[in-house]
C-alpha cells in the first residue's frame, strides 16, 4: 500500500523549461511591444490602459488564487494535496514581478495622469471651483490621493511576495534536505499571511478596480474577487496537470484522485461559490434599488454588457455547474481539464467585465434620474466601454506570456512535486473512497 | 475453533462469523469470498476501512442520482409556492380551496425571480438534505434495534478491534462444509454459527 518518497521519480520540467520560458517570452515581448505599437500609432492610450488593466487583473487573480491555496493547504495540514503544491507554489511566485507590470499605472497616477483610468485621480472633482466638482468624492479624496493609494500598492506586493518567496524558498530547501522543519516554519507562518492575505486581496481590488467607478461601493466587492481568483486558478491548476501528464510527467503521482479533489476545489469555489457572491451582490442591489449602487449593473445591463452578463450566468454558472457536478466527469481527466479552460476563459470574461464597462460622464451629468440616463444612452448609441479591441487580446497574450514564461524558468529549477514533503506518500496513496 | 459445535445440529442459523485482527487480513478475506461467487455476506468493522467496498465488489450507490432529483423538485416547489403566494390569484384545492393572493412589493414585477431565488435554494438543501439522509436510512435497512449477530458475544468486540465477516445461511451458494472450509482458508482467529 505505502510508496516510500525514496522511489518517487524525481519529475522536472527539464527540457520544456527553456522551450516554455522562450515561447513564453516570445509571447509576452510580441504581445505587449505591439500593445504599445498600437496604442502610440493608434492614438488609443486610454484603451491600453483598461485593456492592460484587464489583463493584469487576470494574472494577478490567478496567482492570488495559487497564494490561498498554498497557505491554506499549510493551515490545515494537508496531506492529500502534497503533490499539486508545488505548482501552486510556482504560480503564486509571480506575484514578485506582477508588482513591476503594475508600475506603470502607479507611474502613471503619481505623475497625476491617473485620470485616464480612474475618476478619482482626476484633480478637479475636489476643486469647489471646477465644473467637475463633486462633492460625494471629497469625503473619499483621503483615501483616493495618489501618494497613500502607491504606498498601499507597495505595501501589498510587499506582503504577496514576502509570502510566496517563503513558501517556494522553504519548500524547495526540503527538497534537498528532506528537514520536517521546513514544515513546521511553512505552517507556523501561514496563518499570519492568511489574516494579512485576506486585508491585502480586499484592498487591492478594492483600489484598483472598484475604484474605476469610485462613488459606487460594494461590501461583497473582496469576497467576490476571492471566489473569482480561484475560480482562475483551480482553472490553471487541473489544465497544467492534464497538460503536464500529457507530456510524460508527474505520471505515477498524480491519480484521478487528485483531479477529482482539484475538481471539487474548482466546482465549490470557482463555479458554486462565485455564483453565490455574484447572486447575494447583485440581489441586495437589486432589491434595495437604491440610485447610488444600482448604476453598476444597469451598466451591464445595457447593450452589449446585457450578452456578457447572460454569458456569465449561464457559462459562468449554470452550464459548468450541470457539468462538473458529478463525480465522474471530475475524475475523467481530459474532460475536466476542458472544462477547467472553458472556466479559465469565463475568468477573464468576468474581470473584463468588472474593468471594462462605463457610462460616459458627459451622458451621466445630463441625467437626472437612471430613465433618463437610460433613454439618452440609447439615443446617443453610446456602447458604453463595450467594443471588444485587438489591445484586450495583445495585452492579454503579451502579460500571459510573461506569466507562463516566468512560472517556467522557476519551476525548471527544482522538482515538480515537493519530493522532500513529510506527507509525499500519504499524499501518492491518497483516494476519495 | 470449535469444529464440534459448527457441524453439530441441522439448522444453519444466520450463517457464518469469521473472526479477523487486521485490516488487511480482512481485505483479503472479503476478495477471497467476493471472488467465490457469494452474495449474501458482509463485512463488520470498527472504523471505515479504505478500499474495502472495492474488495467486496460493493456496486456505487444510485443514491446521489436520486438525490440530484429530489433537489429539482425542492427546486419547482419552491419556485411553485412562491408564484401561489406571492404572484397567483387563482383558486387551488389544499386540503380546501386556498386562493392564491397578487403581492406588490416596492414596485417590483409579480414574478421577482431574483427575490425568489433564495427560498428556492434553500428548499433545494432541504429536499436534497431530507432525501440523502432518509433514502441512506432506506438503503440500509434502518432503524433496525435488532440482528441476529448480536446473538454472538465475540461480535461485541466490532466496535473495538475486531473486523467480522459473515456469510449468510440465505445465500444461494452457502453449503455449511463448503463455506466452513473456504473460512478456515482465510486463516480468521475464531469461526462461529450464529443462530437465527
Amino acid at each position: 500500500m505505502s510508496v516510500g518518497a525514496s522511489t518517487v521519480r524525481e519529475d522536472r520540467l527539464g527540457a520544456l523549461a527553456p522551450r516554455l520560458f522562450l515561447g513564453g517570452g516570445i509571447l509576452g515581448v510580441a504581445g505587449l511591444g505591439s500593445s504599445v505599437l498600437i496604442g502610440a500609432v493608434g492614438g488609443a492610450w486610454d484603451r491600453l490602459l483598461f485593456s492592460y488593466l484587464a489583463a493584469f487583473i487576470f494574472v494577478l487573480t490567478v496567482s492570488l488564487g495559487a497564494l490561498w491555496f498554498t497557505l491554506v493547504q499549510h493551515m490545515t495540514r494537508a496531506g492529500w494535496s502534497v503533490v499539486l503544491r508545488r505548482l501552486s507554489e510556482a504560480i503564486a511566485t509571480n506575484l514578485t514581478w506582477l508588482g513591476v507590470a503594475f508600475a506603470p499605472i502607479a507611474i502613471l497616477v503619481m505623475l497625476g495622469k491617473g485620470e485616464l483610468l480612474y475618476h478619482w485621480a482626476d484633480t478637479s472633482v475636489y476643486d469647489a471651483g471646477s465644473e467637475h466638482f463633486d462633492e460625494v468624492l471629497t469625503k473619499k479624496h483621503v483615501f483616493f490621493t495618489p501618494t497613500f493609494w502607491t504606498i498601499r500598492a507597495v505595501f501589498y506586493f510587499a506582503v504577496w511576495g514576502a509570502a510566496t518567496r517563503m513558501l517556494f524558498g522553504q519548500s524547495v530547501a526540503q527538497d534537498a534536505s528532506g528537514d520536517v522543519s521546513h514544515t513546521h516554519r511553512m505552517q507556523r507562518y501561514s496563518p499570519l499571511f492568511m489574516v494579512l492575505y485576506a486585508l491585502t486581496q480586499t484592498l487591492a481590488v478594492v483600489d484598483w478596480v472598484m475604484s474605476l467607478e469610485p462613488l459606487w461601493f460594494s461590501t461583497m466587492y473582496g469576497v467576490y474577487f476571492f471566489a473569482a481568483s480561484l475560480c482562475g486558478f483551480f482553472s490553471v491548476l487541473c489544465v497544467s496537470l492534464w497538460l503536464l501528464q500529457r507530456s510524460g510527467r508527474m505520471q505515477d503521482v498524480v491519480t484521478r484522485e487528485h483531479y477529482q479533489d482539484a475538481g471539487k476545489l474548482l466546482f465549490g469555489f470557482g463555479i458554486v461559490f462565485w455564483a453565490y457572491i455574484a447572486f447575494s451582490q447583485y440581489m441586495l442591489i437589486w432589491y434595495a434599488n437604491i440610485p447610488e449602487e444600482t448604476g453598476w449593473y444597469i451598466t451591464r445591463q445595457l447593450g452589449g454588457w446585457r450578452m456578457v452578463s447572460a454569458l456569465l450566468l449561464f457559462g459562468h454558472f449554470c452550464v459548468p455547474f450541470v457539468l462538473l457536478i458529478s463525480k465522474h466527469t471530475k475524475r475523467a481527466k481530459g474532460v475536466l481539464a476542458v472544462i477547467a479552460g472553458w472556466m479559465l476563459f469565463m475568468h477573464y470574461i468576468d474581470v473584463y467585465w468588472l474593468v471594462m464597462p462605463r457610462i460616459p460622464a458627459d451622458l451621466l451629468a445630463q441625467s437626472e434620474t437612471y430613465r433618463q440616463l437610460i433613454d439618452s444612452i440609447q439615443e446617443s448609441g453610446n456602447d458604453l466601454g463595450f467594443h471588444p479591441h485587438v489591445l484586450d487580446l495583445t495585452c492579454l497574450v503579451g502579460l500571459g506570456g510573461v506569466a507562463i514564461a516566468l512560472t517556467a524558468r522557476r519551476l525548471g529549477g527544482c522538482a515538480l512535486i515537493p519530493i522532500g514533503d513529510p506527507r509525499l506518500s500519504e499524499s501518492i496513496t491518497f483516494e476519495n473512497m | 475453533m470449535g469444529d464440534s459445535a459448527l457441524s453439530a445440529g441441522t439448522s444453519d442459523g444466520f450463517g457464518l462469523l469469521a473472526e479477523f485482527e487486521t485490516p488487511a487480513q480482512i481485505m483479503r478475506a472479503a476478495r477471497a469470498v467476493h471472488d467465490a461467487g457469494y452474495v449474501e455476506w458482509d463485512c463488520h468493522t470498527p472504523f471505515p476501512v479504505h478500499g474495502l467496498d472495492k474488495a467486496m465488489g460493493v456496486k456505487p450507490t444510485i443514491l446521489p442520482v436520486l438525490v440530484f432529483f429530489c433537489g429539482l423538485m425542492g427546486v419547482s416547489l419552491g419556485f411553485l409556492l412562491q408564484w401561489f403566494t406571492n404572484a397567483a390569484s387563482i383558486e387551488a384545492w389544499f386540503f380546501g380551496i386556498v386562493r392564491g393572493y397578487e403581492y406588490m412589493i416596492s414596485g417590483k414585477p409579480m414574478m421577482s425571480l431574483p427575490a425568489w431565488i433564495p427560498v428556492m435554494f434553500e428548499t433545494t438543501v432541504l429536499f436534497s438534505a431530507l432525501a440523502t439522509v432518509g433514502l441512506m436510512l432506506v438503503f440500509n435497512g434502518l432503524p433496525r434495534l435488532y440482528h441476529p449477530l448480536f446473538k454472538s458475544k465475540r461480535f461485541a468486540r466490532v466496535t473495538d478491534d475486531r473486523f467480522f465477516l459473515v456469510i449468510e445461511a440465505r445465500d444461494p451458494k452457502f453449503d455449511r462444509a463448503a463455506s466452513l472450509s473456504l473460512l478456515e482458508t482465510l486463516n480468521p482467529i475464531s469461526i462461529e454459527l450464529v443462530e437465527s
